[in-house]
């Protein structure tokens, strides 16, 4: 499989105080097109930091990560700006949906950065929430969505402008079983059927039975490869 | 459109802090306007006056009266066109708190000067035929609710004893900017009386008013009538209308300096309360910021959010404070006409509101922005859940 991720001896520290607290230690990973890979590990083993600097959401103190073979480390803050909104979309643990703005609203806020229409925008809007199945709540505001249809909608904003890449951070840590159950199969359907390559960081093991690969971090350090066959 | 939605909702988010801080906008920009008006109407008389038009007074001080002799001589300086003169008579209606400005003049020459009080041919007519007849302005008149032919006595202050005037014309302001409580009549009535009564005090004037032939020699004319009077008995000092209305001022500068302060510090408050809006807004909005950044937003765009949002709060509140500015600004011009008889909401008041408008938004939304655009996405995503 082609690598669309390539990561070279990244390394991340943060600083409290006059202390530096390494979190990524000299990690090396390829994410091939297409691939559903869990990151796992305990609390602070620094996946969710490495899934960040994936995306490019920070920076590294030293390495490289290439993405569809640019490498993101040399972009400036501008350049990541305009490489995320076309490249990259995001799953977060809270859904992170503006309260102001409906379903439609949030799902259209990336379109807003693209030359398209505002007819354009719409087709893709009605498009990506029937593919989320929420085209009948198109008008409401999160508040009044449940938790798992809030996660549906951020899914919704996610594949609207269709990148390549999903990164989900814990995206059934907020949601009930059977909401989880319907997050994480609508993901399994975007990589199947989609080819989207997804990262997603979980500690739930039923999440992480969904992907193809599961790489799990222990302090900064990642460990061993494990294939399965998703169910 | 979409980011229009987005600032208005936002402002819109917590209603009672956002109707406070609007509420407290429009305060502010009323207070200002307010101050500001009270600073134009102490200037009203210096908008309105002259550039053709001198005043000769006393060079010790306006207290010491000039021979009415002065008035010929004056006449024959070249450049002169019409002198008029007059005395402030200070006389009191009834009680001393219904206060307004009543002067004794030079009836035919002072109306010849002032043509921006408006009087009918038949009014002036009366007037100038009627020795004990006065000219009221068409404020004062309804003030007290004179009519034409109804006698008015004042009680003098400078000059003793009961005087009776005969209300003979009603005069209307060329412009809003025209004093229309003014009292005048003729200086011939009070000098033949001050003849018989104090002789002394007679065929004196306070000032006299000359009307120069064209206002580009108005320098010129003053220093040759001063030049006429030299080493007399009784100096004279000319100056143009305007300067003799800002000599007035001029003793109240120091109150004027403290409006304007009061009126600048008003500004400073109100900035103070809507950028404290702006922090907590921004506290509470960390994570939508970081959101925002994360699906590709840059930091400009961000910042046209947070200051659209200052914006669009600052404006509906200085928007009710200019709109209110108006029927207030009746209402305490009425409570203060005997102090202020011009007091209009100027043009230029407005435009100070709108560009204390700009100011408070603008500044009010600085240090929110400048965190905002600065903050590390992974930072502000922290601050979520």
């Amino acid at each position: 499989m082609t690598p669309i991720v390539e990561i070279i001896d990244v390394s991340k520290s943060y600083r409290r105080g006059n202390r530096t607290i390494p979190v990524l230690v000299d990690i090396n990973l390829n994410i091939g097109e297409g691939e559903f890979l869990a990151l796992m590990g305990p609390s602070g083993s620094g996946k969710s930091t490495l899934l960040n600097l994936i995306a490019a959401l920070d920076q590294v103190d030293s390495g490289a990560i290439r993405v569809g073979g640019i490498d993101i480390t040399a972009l400036s803050e501008n350049e990541l700006a305009e490489w995320r909104a076309v490249n990259v979309g995001f799953i977060f643990q809270f859904y992170n949906l503006i309260p102001v703005l409906t379903a439609f609203e949030n799902v259209e806020l990336p379109l807003l950065l693209t030359g398209l229409s505002r007819k354009e925008r719409n087709e893709h809007v009605e498009i990506a929430l029937r593919i989320v199945n929420l085209e009948e709540r198109m008008d409401h505001y999160p508040a009044q969505l449940s938790g798992g249809e809030q996660q549906r909608v951020a899914i919704a904003r996610a594949i609207v402008t269709d990148p390549a890449i999903l990164v989900a951070d814990e995206p059934t840590g907020d949601l009930d079983k059977v909401a989880a159950r319907e997050i994480l199969e609508l993901m399994d359907r975007l990589n199947r059927e989609s080819n989207k390559t997804i990262i997603m960081v979980t500690h739930d093991p039923r999440a992480a039975e969904k992907a193809r690969v599961i790489r799990r971090l222990e302090k900064g350090f990642l460990n061993d490869v494990h294939s399965q066959d998703p169910h | 459109m979409f980011i229009l939605k987005i600032l208005i909702r936002n402002a819109f988010r917590h209603k009672l802090r956002t109707l406070l801080t609007i509420l407290g906008i429009t305060v502010a920009i009323l207070a200002f306007g307010l101050l500001r008006t009270f600073i134009n109407a102490w200037y009203g008389g210096v908008e309105a006056s002259s550039a053709s038009r001198l005043v000769t007074r006393s060079s010790i001080s306006l207290i010491f009266h000039l021979p009415l002799s002065y008035k010929d001589k004056i006449r024959q300086v070249d450049g002169v066109k019409v002198v008029s003169w007059g005395n402030w008579f200070g006389g009191v209606y009834i009680d001393e708190k219904n206060f307004f400005a009543n002067f004794a003049v030079d009836a035919k020459s002072y109306l010849q000067l002032y043509p921006e009080y408006l009087l009918s041919p038949e009014e002036t007519n009366a007037f100038l035929r009627d020795r004990k007849g006065f000219v009221a302005g068409r404020k004062l008149a309804k003030r007290f609710g004179w009519k034409i032919g109804d006698t008015v006595t004042l009680r003098g202050t400078i000059y003793p004893g009961n005087w009776d005037f005969v209300l003979r014309g009603i005069y209307r302001g060329r412009d809003e900017t025209i004093d229309e409580t003014q009292f005048f009549f003729h200086w011939d009535y009070l000098n033949e009386t001050m003849k018989k009564r104090a002789s002394a005090r007679a065929d004196q004037a306070g000032w006299y008013m000359v009307g120069v032939t064209r206002p580009d020699r108005a320098t010129e004319v003053a220093l040759a009538i001063d030049q006429t009077f030299k080493n007399s008995l009784a100096e004279t000092l000319t100056e143009t209308e305007k300067a003799f209305q800002l000599s007035f001022i001029s003793m109240s500068e120091t109150i004027i300096m403290a409006i304007e302060l009061v009126s600048f510090v008003v500004i400073i408050i109100i900035i103070a309360v809507v950028a404290n809006t702006m922090s907590m807004t921004y506290r509470e909005r960390i994570g939508e910021y970081a959101i925002f950044k994360t699906l590709g937003y840059r930091g400009w765009r961000i910042a046209g959010m947070i200051v659209g949002e200052s914006m669009v709060i600052t404006l509906i509140g200085s928007f009710l404070g200019i709109v209110l500015t108006f029927p207030v600004a009746r209402i305490v011009g009425k409570m203060l006409s005997n102090y202020f008889p011009v007091f209009n909401v100027a043009e230029e008041a407005i435009y100070m509101d709108l560009a204390a408008s700009i100011i408070i938004g603008l500044i009010a939304a600085i240090v929110p922005t400048y965190r905002s655009v600065r903050i590390r996405i992974a930072d502000g995503l922290r601050r979520i859940g």
